[in-house]
This record gives structure tokens, sequence and C-alpha cells, in this order.
């Protein structure tokens, strides 16, 4: 079985927020090491910073979050999760499957992108939008907002 | 005898009141309606998906402003009788505001 084959996970976790730098750097360590073992990648590492949290959790009010997108194999994030578990300085974590979403993405923006070309170019206009062409943005005469404030009839 | 004739009235009896009942009920409905109508112009702003408007593909669980207006007070998700957000939209929208309260990004119930 081929699994693992481009598969791409983000993994969040929390940390008080006391935690200093140093302790971040040692638990990115600790990733690092479990994932370049099971023959993983860590693609992009973002620090957050210290944030408020949306409800408390184990009595603290803000959490130090971080980010790290992973390739690798499920085997990998079935590891990481389980030693996540085990370590009590995370607060929580989360982790996320997001290649397959990702390639949708990629597919339904670059088929509109296409699409607007083709039909400009159809019109006889230049396939990329200039500037100051159409109406301003911001000019819109219904403005939408997205809440329905009637009554249902 | 007697008895058995008793029960058998009263069934048909209750049965005759729902009938009627119901259909009254329905009446009312309807003159409620009229009235509905009377008051209030037929107008309603039309609603638009803010994520097909926006052209917004991918509705991340970590954007949660993105997210945040569709959270009412009360930390539920906001219905899509009520966004206007298209169905495929919606699905989307609800994973990630699902994901987010994993994280604490949003609330889970607020008093």
């Amino acid at each position: 079985m081929t699994e693992g084959a481009g598969r791409q996970y983000e993994l969040i976790y929390i940390l008080p927020p006391d935690t200093t730098e140093a302790q971040v750097t040692e638990l990115h360590a600790q990733v690092e090491a479990v994932v370049s073992r099971m023959s993983g990648r860590i693609e992009k590492t973002e620090s957050w910073g210290r944030r408020k949290l949306a409800y408390e959790i184990g009595h603290q009010k803000e959490g130090v979050y971080v980010l790290e997108v992973i390739n690798g194999s499920g085997e990998l994030m079935k590891e990481l999760d389980r030693r996540l578990k085990v370590i009590d300085q995370v607060l929580r974590h989360l982790i996320v499957r997001v290649d397959e979403e990702k390639k949708v993405v990629d597919r339904t923006r670059s088929k509109r992108v296409a699409n607007s070309e083709r039909r400009r170019v159809k019109r006889g206009l230049p396939p990329v939008r200039q500037p100051g062409e159409g109406r301003p943005a911001g000019d819109a005469e219904e403005t939408d907002d997205d809440r329905f404030d009637g009554v249902e009839v | 005898m007697a008895f058995g004739q008793g029960r058998s009235g009263g069934g048909g009896g209750g049965g005759g009141g729902g009938g009627r009942g119901r259909g009254r009920g329905r009446g009312d409905k309807k003159t409620g309606d009229k009235e509905k109508g009377q008051r209030r112009p037929m107008f309603r702003r039309r609603k638009v998906c803010k994520f097909c408007a926006d052209k917004i593909d991918d509705i991340n669980y970590k954007d949660a402003k993105l997210l945040g207006p569709f959270v009412p007070e009360r930390g539920k998700v906001l219905p899509r009788r009520i966004s206007g957000t298209c169905a495929m939209h919606q699905r989307k929208l609800q994973t990630a505001i699902k994901r987010a309260r994993q994280i604490a990004l949003i609330p889970y119930v607020t008093e």
C-alpha cells in the first residue's frame, strides 16, 4: 500500500500562556524528531504567539498557538497524535488532513480564472481585468449584509 | 349494549371534532398570512451566498474572522435560511466552525 504518498497534514497545538520561547522550541524539536524518524517532512512552522482562547481549557484563558504543516504518512500522524496526548504541557492539539481540500480549491480557482479569461477574450477584451475598468469597488448600490432581518413569509 | 353504543358514538364524535378542529386551524393560518402580507409589502432583500459572491474558495477553520459572522452570540451555527449561504458553502462552513471550536478559536457556547 502506498500510504503517505503526498499526504499533507496541519497540526495545531496550544501551550499554556506562560511557556517560554525555549520550551516552545524544545517541543518543536520533539515533533521534528518524530517526523524525521518516520520519514516525513515539516513543510512550514508558524507561531501565532499568545492568543485569547474562546473558552477556558484547564483553567487557562490564553494560549500559545503553534501551527505545523507536515508532509507524511497517516502512521506518522497517529504517532504524533499519541505523543501529544501524553505530553501534559500541550493544552490541546488538532490534526487535519489538508492535501485533498487544497487540490479542490486550486482546481476551482484555476477553472474560474480560465473561464473568465475565455469569456473576456470572446468579448474582445484583454484576458486580464485592467485597472479602472468596470464599476469601482465599494460603489455597490445594494450593500448586502448577510443577515436577513425581515419576516420569513 | 348501551355501553357499546356509547363507545362507538364517542369515537365518531371525537373523529368529527378532530376534523373540524383541523379545518379551523387551516383557516386561521390563511388569515394570518394575509394579515402579514398586508402589514408588510412583499419585498425581501435577495439573499446571496457570501462565499459565492466574494469568490472565497477556501473556508478555512483557522480564519476566525471569516467565520465570526456565521456564529451569533449564542455560539450556534447561523442557519442557511437566515444567512443565505448556498448548500455547498454551508457544508464547508459547518466543518470549518466545528474545527475552529476544537482549538478554541470559536466558542462552543456562550452564556
